[in-house]
């Protein structure tokens, strides 16, 4: 236990020997430590409340400022829906409204098992193809109601979402 | 260290080499569009192919090109014969062009778009006069679609960093009389003076200045900023060393949104090239003019594009706007002035430099100067990232390079300028597209965002949609755009939800004025023009919703209910079974019913009914929409 702690410890020191020690820092280096840990954990932010002299009330209002920050360990893979303007008069909410029936999450939670991230993003800038999911990174264009259960189940391994 | 001359002298006679290869080269559209459209897949296939036959057959991958409905493209360069740009190659197509064109004598005109180099091919045209092409004038996307953007020798070989040695040569007082004959505007929306801008942070006391490039694209329906960067980074990061040499300014940061980690990932890349080439760090070529850059990352927040909140989050801190004046030229980052500019308009600076002011105001109307890029989307048939002189009418890009509205539907507006922007209506379209006529027209130019609404676009959901963005973008620092927009979303909601009254429309105009007069930044101040916009062009939209309860273009789900016309329903059971909330019954092969307490209204059984029977139709009010039924093509046909 203790041991899986101080690695974590150890890995947010080395993150904050990459940037300069300034208050400048802090978004790059939470963004840093979500990019590792996959969220702010409240031992993350009391190590750099410790380290960076800025107190975890100030950081907390920063970081919940930004919608990209997340405070809770996010699932297995990330959907995110895109509603952007092409995209919703594209039909983009129907899209949205498919996957939350089909996962059975609203928008901004995270499935019971643990497999999947829904989120709603304000636009990825593929609006020519329009509307798009992306999962993982990966963006699927010209997505209808219809492909939503075979684009989660590439993903769901032996899970049943059809 | 070699000279950067000596470097562009052996990246042109590699470029030319390239140009006249013996080797095929295959150039992949591989930009985040078309990496959506397949590209990877279509890289796949492709380098499958060529270990499997141990080809000889070189791959590229390459910007976006900017017809994006026609991804992935892909450029073919065959010794002997004129260079061929195909569309809508998929796996399959890219292996067949291989075998067909590249090592046969069948050039696949079915697939191409056009030709990019003289010369005859039976059945290909001149890319250029491609209906999507022909009315552009591609000067700050020259490149992009062309180059290996992760080749800083292919930049140097079409004149890459000339601009800027130029600019060192006339030193930076004649740099800014440059800029300054060239009229060029902000590109980024509000279209202020680019000198003017520099003048002022050049005449404010102190040694320490600051630039910033604002790749903060968060206009949802916008993506010219990330198309160049990805595309073609090095005519950016030009664009910075010209502006930081003629301000003075020793650090640059690069604002870019997190959303882009293509866009990311190119400037790291480039970055990583300038150091290595002596144009970043001390003593640029020998010039004695210090400067750095980095790249810092958004982190998902609308307001930063806004200048105080950029720099308020570039400080570490909530990304809150700042009453201005002073304005950030005077007193910015760190107190000190800064100037920010948008990513193209940075990208234009290397074309004034390079040919001269003259040159580039060729372009352009009388107040607005140059070419500006468009991101065309939505009910359009051709969509994609354009270039045309400022200027030119609105409908020459909506009808002739977009192709128009798609299946047979009425253009009913065009949305510019994103949620600080309006919708233009249709009997608008002669209108030119410069920052004055946009403005009197009650939208604004915006940074290139262009969205075409059909008949089939409800325009209080239109007005909703950006009220409830701005509304949760809004910082909430001043009380006029934090309550404000609240009061119009809950007016706009209601009218949406057939609850509205006549004296809203009122209430909403008198609202919106006051968040116009009383908010802190731009992002209140304009986030009431989606809503003036349409309630100037469309008040009669408004009035259905109100006095007839009725949505004309069935958009409003609280004001619709979907039906099953019992002639048409073969009971095929298709409906039935997509129905998320089992709404629709019916026995095999006899006519089904949707079960209206039950309904969500999403609209599944209505997408899911073959077009053979079109069985479901529906209802708002005292209108009626059946769709047209449609017979299935065979596939013979």
């Amino acid at each position: 236990m203790t041991s899986s702690r101080d690695k974590g410890l150890s890995r947010i020191a080395d993150i904050l020997a990459k940037h300069p020690a300034n208050r400048g820092s802090l978004i790059p280096v939470l963004q840093d430590i979500q990019q590792d840990f996959g969220y702010l954990s409240e031992e993350a932010v009391a190590e750099l409340e410790r380290r960076m002299g800025i107190s975890a009330n100030e950081i907390y209002g920063v970081a919940t400022f930004y919608t990209q920050f997340r405070f809770s360990p996010p699932g297995e893979h990330t959907i995110l829906s895109c509603q952007g303007t092409a995209c919703h008069v594209r039909g983009g909410r129907q899209i949205l409204t498919e996957l939350e029936q089909r996962l059975g999450v609203t928008a901004g939670r995270t499935t019971a098992d643990g497999k999947f991230d829904l989120e709603r993003v304000a636009c990825i800038g593929c609006c020519a193809l329009a509307p798009v999911v992306a999962v993982d990174g990966k963006v699927h264009a010209q997505v209808t109601a219809k492909k939503i259960p075979s684009i989660i189940s590439r993903y769901a391994g032996e899970g049943n979402f059809s | 260290m070699t000279s950067l001359q000596q470097v562009c002298t052996e990246a042109r006679v590699q470029w030319d080499k390239l140009q006249d290869s013996e080797v095929p080269v295959l150039f992949v559209g591989a930009a985040t569009c078309g990496r959506a459209a397949g590209a990877t897949e279509v890289l796949e296939a492709l380098r499958e192919r060529i270990e499997r036959d141990e080809l000889n057959v070189l791959v590229i991958e390459v910007g976006c090109l900017g017809p994006c409905s026609f991804e992935p493209l892909v450029i073919v360069h065959k010794n002997g014969s004129p260079r061929i740009c195909y569309g809508n190659v998929g796996p399959d197509e890219v292996v067949r062009i291989l075998e067909s064109h590249v090592f046969g004598d069948d050039p696949c005109a079915r697939w191409a778009l056009g030709k990019m180099t003289p010369g005859k091919l039976d059945g290909i045209d001149d890319f250029n006069t491609h209906p999507m092409m022909h009315r552009q004038v591609r000067n700050i996307l020259r490149n992009c679609g062309l180059i290996d953007p992760e080749n800083v020798h292919h930049y140097l070989a079409r004149d890459g960093y000339r601009g800027f040695l130029k600019a060192l040569e006339l030193g930076p007082d004649k740099t800014l009389e440059e800029i300054k004959a060239s009229r060029l505007r902000g590109r980024g929306g509000a279209g202020f003076p680019a000198w003017r801008k520099w003048q002022f942070c050049r005449d404010a006391p102190g040694p320490t200045k600051y630039l910033i490039c604002n790749a903060d694209e968060g206009d949802p329906g916008a993506f010219m900023n990330r198309s160049l960067i990805e595309g073609d980074p090095h005519a950016v990061l030009e664009g910075m060393l010209i502006a930081a040499f003629t301000l003075g300014a020793s650090q640059g940061y690069i604002y870019c949104r997190a959303e882009y980690p293509l866009a990311l990932q190119r400037l790291d890349v480039a970055i990583g090239q300038m150091r290595a080439l002596g144009l970043l760090g001390r003593d640029i070529q020998g010039s004695g003019f210090c400067f750095d850059l980095s790249v810092k990352k958004g982190a998902g927040a609308f307001v930063c594009g806004e200048e105080t909140a950029l720099i308020a989050s570039i400080e570490g801190r909530r990304g809150m706007p700042q009453p201005r004046p002073p304005f950030p030229a005077v007193s910015g980052l760190l107190g000190k002035p800064t100037v920010i500019q948008n990513v193209e308009t940075l990208g234009n600076l290397p074309l004034i430099l390079r040919n001269g002011a003259q040159s580039y105001s060729q372009y352009g109307s009388e107040s607005s100067k140059g070419t500006k890029t468009f991101a065309l989307a939505g009910k359009i048939k051709r969509t994609g990232l354009v270039e045309v002189p400022l200027g030119i009418k609105l409908k020459d890009i909506i009808c002739e390079i977009g192709g128009g509205v798609p299946d047979g539907k009425a253009l009913k507006a065009v949305q510019t300028g994103g949620p600080s922007g309006g919708c233009i209506p249709a009997e608008k379209m002669d209108l030119p597209v410069d920052y004055e006529a946009l403005t009197q027209a009650g939208s604004i130019m915006g940074s290139g965002g262009m969205i075409v609404l059909d008949e089939d676009t409800c325009m209080v959901d239109v007005a909703k949609y950006f009220l409830s963005f701005t509304q949760a973008e809004s910082c909430g620092k001043c009380a006029p755009c934090r309550v404000g927009t609240r009061a119009m979303l809950s007016i706009l909601e209601r009218i949406a939800a057939g609850e509205g009254q006549m004296a809203d429309l009122e209430k909403l105009e008198s609202v919106a004025q006051t968040i116009r007069d009383g908010s802190l930044c731009g992002l209140g101040q304009t986030a009431p023009n989606p809503v003036l916009t349409t309630l100037r062009y469309f008040r009669n939209e408004y009035e259905e919703h109100i006095r007839k309860g009725q949505c004309p273009a069935f958009v409003c789900s609280r004001m619709i209910s979907y039906h099953i016309d019992r002639d048409r329903c073969s009971g095929c059971g298709a409906c039935a079974r997509v129905c998320p909330v089992e709404a629709i019954s019916g026995q095999k092969k006899k006519p089904h019913a949707i079960d209206q307490e039950t309904c969500i209204r999403c609209g599944m059984c209505l997408s899911t009914c073959p077009a053979r029977y079109a069985a479901v139709f529906r209802r708002s009010g005292e209108l009626t929409r059946v769709e047209p039924r449609k017979e299935v093509k065979r596939k013979s046909d």
